[in-house]
């Protein structure tokens, strides 16, 4: 079935006469790469016994490609390497062309890279790896200082800020990430409100369920969901756009042109996420009630009034301040990851991918630690 | 150009040798267009068995693209592709597949799949099409490599290690691996220097030989068209100008045709005006 029979192929056939002296061999049929699986079964068969010659009558042969040339070839090697001499008779020209040619290319070539000890290359792997690491923690920080200084410098030359740049990536961002990060978090909120409400109505305190969302919303889930979609989103968006750049020539293309590739690629990244993640933020917090309000409201009875009521008892602008003050900094996070990785693209369009991932990878991990560090200060100051 | 009428296309002379004048590929009537934008109109063109044919034409004038029609990337608007007397367009999904073991396609950076090494890539059409042994399989890759005159230590490396006529190479030894009849070539000597290219000329000349393939060349080197094109077609107004040997050509008269092949770098190829 897979292998295409095209019209008039003639199946391929080795005799072998066990002479005295002689061994006799027969063959005819096409010997090409469609009939190659037979032949080679039949070749294999082909075992000399006492003799010392091979007399090979190849007239029969009806079509021949390299890959039967070769078969004919590797056989006929392997009959001299067993000490005796092959005499190969009746060969069209044509064919006989065709195996002068293989026979000159006759060579060995490994197919992949060795292998090696699989311990050793565990352990080869283990010590790359945390060179790699490591190498990639300071080039990253040094990544991080470089925008650093030049996002510095941007109000001594205002020049470097590109603002067509700059509002391009805010819509592509921040506006267009809105219907997404909405919906997520709206149906977060109305999930917590769901699951909150089982565990409270044991104490009959299910109205309580407002503080649960106001906290866990404002604090925790609106900006780490919204930062997190945004990783997603746009820190792999950064790193591929960039990447394919880096691949292209296009970034040393800007530097021998006198553009500094971070003011024309990474500053409005970075300054986009940063004005729109704490706005999504916001929005997040806003959508991630509402969601709450309507699960309650529609399962639990607790009025749009109730609500509000409780809500302003449950939290105070501080509350809101908290999450906010967070966004920002997931923002330089997620631009620099992205950014950054997409700078260090090089070889293949394979490393685009791999970067991508590391991009997304990284910045979400780094986020949430972040966000953990968050939690561990604010209660130090005492904005539990 | 306005106030002369090209003569019709000198109707294309059949190579010497009567088996030789079978059509291998045949286009007639190809219109492409991409929106408003007509790239070919009515186009016809032969390119018999055994033949190296080049083509040549401005940028934009559409050789790639026609390069694609014959191999079924793109889908013309109109016209016929027949592959020795089969209509490609009318063939259904398997036949298709069965017909595209019979030609091999370099594009134009090789187009090797990154995430395989050399040897591997050489491979991949081998396993699609066939069940053989992994050993046959190696020695395949390993005298195919040695055809297209790389060295045993290409095998194991990854197109990213390869530099750009290396590359040209591997992604010739892939578009061999099936033992197709016909070659179809994008500008396999862009890009490489002077001693490369005229040493692919000359790898392009030895196989298609020894392999008695039939070669689609589309180029805009003077110095392949020169040494390996047996004929040569000239893309322009959408469609064949003129196709014939190059001394046939370099009698045509049409402005483009004659800058191109009687312009300086021509010269400096070896072309002269008999």
């Amino acid at each position: 079935m897979d292998s295409p029979a095209p019209n008039s192929q003639q199946t391929p056939w080795v005799r072998v006469h066990m002479g005295a002296a002689a061994l006799g061999l027969e063959v005819g049929g096409d010997w090409t790469v469609d009939t190659a699986n037979t032949l080679e079964r039949l070749l294999a068969d082909v075992r000399p016994g006492t003799q010392d010659r091979v007399e090979a009558d190849l007239s029969a042969v009806t079509a021949m490609d390299t890959v039967g040339a070769w078969l004919l070839h590797r056989t006929g090697q392997r009959l001299s390497a067993s000490g005796l001499s092959v005499d190969a008779t009746g060969l069209s020209p044509r064919y006989r062309a065709l195996l002068d040619q293989v026979q000159r290319n006759d060579r060995t070539c490994e197919v992949a890279p060795p292998e090696g000890n699989a311990f050793v290359r565990l352990l080869e792997e283990i010590g790359v790896g945390t060179v790699n690491a490591l190498t990639t923690f300071g080039q990253f920080l040094s990544f991080l200082g470089l925008v650093m200084v030049r996002f510095a410098s941007v109000p001594l030359h205002p020049r470097r800020l590109r603002i067509n740049a700059l509002v391009h990536q805010m819509e592509m961002v921040g506006l267009r990430a809105t219907p997404i990060v909405a919906l997520i978090v709206f149906l977060i909120g109305a999930v917590v409100v769901n699951q909150g409400a089982i565990q409270l109505r044991q104490f009959g305190a299910e109205v309580m369920v407002v503080n649960l969302l106001a906290i866990s919303v404002l604090r925790e889930l609106g900006p780490m969901l919204a930062a997190i979609m945004v990783a997603g989103r746009s820190g792999s968006a950064f790193t591929a756009q960039i990447g394919s750049m880096v691949l292209r020539e296009e970034v040393d293309a800007m530097r021998t042109l006198g553009l500094n590739p971070i003011d024309v690629l990474v500053l409005p990244r970075m300054l986009a996420l940063g004005i729109m993640l704490p706005l999504l933020t916001f929005l997040a917090d806003l959508l991630g009630l509402l969601g709450g309000m309507i699960l309650g409201w529609a399962t639990l009875g607790i009025t749009p009034a109730i609500f509000m009521t409780q809500l302003l008892e449950a939290v105070s602008l501080r509350t809101l301040a908290v999450g906010l003050i967070k966004a920002p900094f997931f923002a330089v996070i997620i631009a620099t990851s992205g950014c950054f990785y997409g700078m260090t693209v090089g070889g293949s369009a394979d490393s685009v991918g791999r970067n991508t991932t590391a991009a997304v990878v990284q910045s979400i991990f780094m986020v949430i630690v972040l966000d953990a560090l968050f939690a561990l200060f604010f209660s130090a100051i005492g904005w539990s | 150009m306005d106030d002369q009428t090209p003569p019709n296309p000198p109707s294309p002379p059949a190579p010497a040798g009567a088996e030789a004048a079978e059509v291998a590929i045949r286009l007639r009537g190809i219109t492409n267009r991409f929106g408003p934008q007509v790239i070919h109109e009515d186009l016809d063109l032969d390119v018999y068995r055994g033949e190296i044919l080049g083509v040549v034409g401005a940028s934009g004038s559409g050789k790639s693209v026609l390069l694609r029609t014959i191999i079924g990337l793109q889908q013309p608007a109109a016209g016929s592709v027949e592959i020795f007397g089969r209509d490609r367009l009318t063939l259904n999904a398997d036949e298709e597949h069965t017909a595209r073991r019979n030609w091999g396609v370099l594009f134009q950076d090789g187009a090797l799949f990154s995430s395989l090494t050399v040897a591997q890539n050489i491979q991949v059409p081998l396993r699609e099409y066939f069940d053989l042994s992994q050993d046959l399989l190696d020695q395949i890759a390993s005298y195919k490599l040695a055809m297209v005159g790389l060295s045993p230590e290409a095998g194991p490396k990854y197109p990213s290690e390869l530099s750009g006529g290396m590359r040209k190479r591997a992604g010739l030894a892939r578009a061999l691996a099936l033992d197709p009849e016909i070659l179809l070539l994008d500008e396999p000597t862009a890009g490489l220097d002077p001693i490369g290219a005229a040493n692919f000329d000359q790898l392009l000349a030895d196989l298609s030989r020894a392999l008695e393939l039939t070669v689609f060349l589309v180029t805009h080197d003077l110095d392949t068209l020169h040494t390996v094109c047996d004929r040569v077609a000239v893309l322009a107004e959408r469609r064949v100008l003129a196709v014939g040997t190059l001394a046939e050509l370099l009698q045509f008269d049409h402005p483009w045709v004659r800058d191109y092949f009687r312009g300086p770098r021509a010269r400096a190829a070896g072309i002269t005006i008999p």
